[in-house]
């Protein structure tokens, strides 16, 4: 599980911090591990071109953030918008099984939720099957 | 002396091998494992025994009827009650919806409510659903930062005269071994009824309800060597006289007609619908089992693993315990800043089992400062052996991710 991508990116997250003027930001938090991830992006001609996060979290969730940050810079809109979770599992490189598969994917939750609060777009059933 | 060796011979469960290594089950508080004698009760009751009790005139019923009933006393002795003061419920959830549902239901707009800050949710959330429903209030009594009831200020919580005090004899996240008799003599000085979750005392110490002189005593048979599904009431027998029903259906009435029911005799006013007898015979037996132990000998035995068990991990750099130091069997810790699901995930991949989050307890979590903290619990099956291995996992985990 620990493997050493997974401890590089949790010792030494990727765009880890706070945007002062975020063109939209996100958080949400698991209840049942007390996860918690925040987004904060800037988007500059139709693309994501600057991400943060912060969290208090596991390893897995921590690790997850930081690569999921790596994955959707500079991306365009749309390819954000259909970036899934078959993706960032296969970026975070572990099985994390049905007991942590939550917090590999927390991440995820919230950076679309940050999107699609900037698209305006309510987030569909389409969309839903993505995260 | 307890000597868990021997013990683990009776638990199939504990011979079981994860990734190559021996279970060591440390998340007793959450539940416990199964005895063959508990399992082989069940199993000759479902074979041989099985009939709906206390409903019909055949051979069979008056066996299942015998079996629960004396389930009923063998149980009600081991806590010191009277078997009619022995309710059967699903377990200590249901019993403490039972007591604030019917405790409060004849509960003035305005009457109040006192609670601790050490709660377990079950002890939260039916009182909220019966204040929401009657306006009533809740004050919660302060914990100490060391994870112990403000004693001191206990007189001034009392000063609101609420008409029924509910705490935790043992708390399930800290250990924290409550001072019931105190708590009670203060509760009894206000008028207050007296509600005990005694989920992690009633497995682990000799609790007696005379001794106590609560009112309502609520236990589950799955964390005492019993199965899922099978739980206790203690109620005192005026109370049963007076208070209201809480489930309607079968069994718990006398008569019956379109316009109007009258209720049975207690207990069975108390239990509706066809009960869980291969639970209750389930539950005795493990009683049964733990009678044999000793409870004194199982509280002694879990205490100086959980001594031993802090004073290992206490070798480790930035480690925090959280709960006193003289309590029962359980031991709650951080790590630095290693999330707690991460020291969890270590321990597993070692085959040890321990507990991580927030144990069904969200406020305190919020007091402790803590979104998650690890928790190891132990029970007569376990040995130092076991807390070694804990130990040395937790090195591992700190030195990988601290």
């Amino acid at each position: 599980m620990y493997r050493e991508n997974i401890l590089d990116h949790y010792k030494h997250p990727r765009n880890r911090g706070k945007i002062e003027h975020a063109d939209s930001s996100a958080h949400d938090l698991n209840p049942l591990c007390g996860d918690e991830i925040t987004y904060y992006l800037k988007f500059e001609s139709g693309k994501v071109s600057e991400i943060k996060f912060e969290g208090s979290a596991c390893a897995i969730c921590l690790a997850s953030a930081s690569m999921l940050t790596e994955e959707v810079k500079d991306k365009k809109l749309e390819e954000a918008r259909t970036y899934g979770k078959e993706a960032l599992l296969s970026t975070v490189g572990i099985d994390p099984g049905p007991t942590r598969l939550k917090c590999a994917l927390l991440p995820l939750k919230v950076f679309k939720l940050a999107l699609y609060k900037h698209l305006g777009k309510k987030i569909t059933e389409e969309d839903e099957k993505l995260v | 002396m307890l000597n868990p060796e021997k013990i683990r011979a009776d638990f199939p469960i504990l011979s079981r091998k994860f990734k190559g290594k021996r279970l060591a089950y440390l998340d007793n508080a959450a539940t416990t494992q199964k005895p063959v004698q508990v399992l082989q009760a069940m199993d000759e009751f479902y074979r041989n025994h099985n009939a709906n009790p206390h409903r019909g005139a055949y051979t069979l019923i008056s066996e299942a009827t015998d079996l629960y009933e004396s389930a009923r006393r063998n149980i009600a002795h081991f806590i010191g009650a009277k078997p009619e003061e022995v309710i059967f419920t699903r377990n200590a959830t249901e019993s403490l919806n039972l007591v604030a549902f019917v405790a409060c239901q004849e509960a003035k707009p305005g009457a109040r409510i006192l609670l601790t800050q050490m709660e377990h949710h079950s002890n939260i959330v039916p009182w909220q659903l019966a204040a929401k429903r009657l306006r009533l209030k809740i004050r919660y009594a302060k914990m100490r930062s060391n994870g112990t009831l403000c004693m001191e200020d206990m007189p001034k919580e009392f000063e609101g005269e609420p008409f029924i005090f509910s705490f935790t004899h043992v708390s399930n996240v800290l250990g924290t071994i409550n001072n019931a008799a105190k708590l009670i003599r203060l509760a009894r000085k206000a008028g207050s009824l007296v509600c005990i979750d005694a989920a992690q005392s009633v497995p682990h110490m000799p609790v007696d309800v005379r001794e106590l002189g609560c009112d309502f005593l609520a236990f589950s048979g799955h964390k005492m060597l019993g199965p899922a599904g099978i739980g206790v009431l203690y109620m005192r027998k005026e109370l049963q006289e007076t208070l209201p029903p809480f489930l309607g259906g079968g069994d718990m009435i006398k008569s019956v007609s379109f316009e109007e029911s009258e209720w049975n005799s207690p207990p069975y006013k108390y239990e509706a619908g066809t009960p869980n007898v291969a639970g209750a015979v389930g539950l005795s037996a493990a009683v049964d089992y733990l009678k044999t132990a000793g409870m004194q000998k199982i509280a002694a035995h879990e205490q100086k693993l959980a001594d031993y068990c802090r004073k290992e991990l206490s070798h480790l750099p930035k480690i925090r315990f959280h709960g006193p130091r003289n309590g029962a069997g359980i031991v709650s810790f951080n790590i630095g800043r290693i999330h707690a699901h991460d020291v969890g995930q270590f321990a597993d991949e070692d085959g040890i089992a321990i507990r991580t989050g927030h144990h069904c307890a969200q406020p305190l979590m919020k007091l402790l400062g803590e979104p998650a903290t690890a928790r190891a619990s132990f029970y007569l099956y376990n040995t130092q052996e076991e807390a070694d291995k804990l130990a040395a996992s937790m090195k591992r985990a700190a030195k990988t991710l601290g």
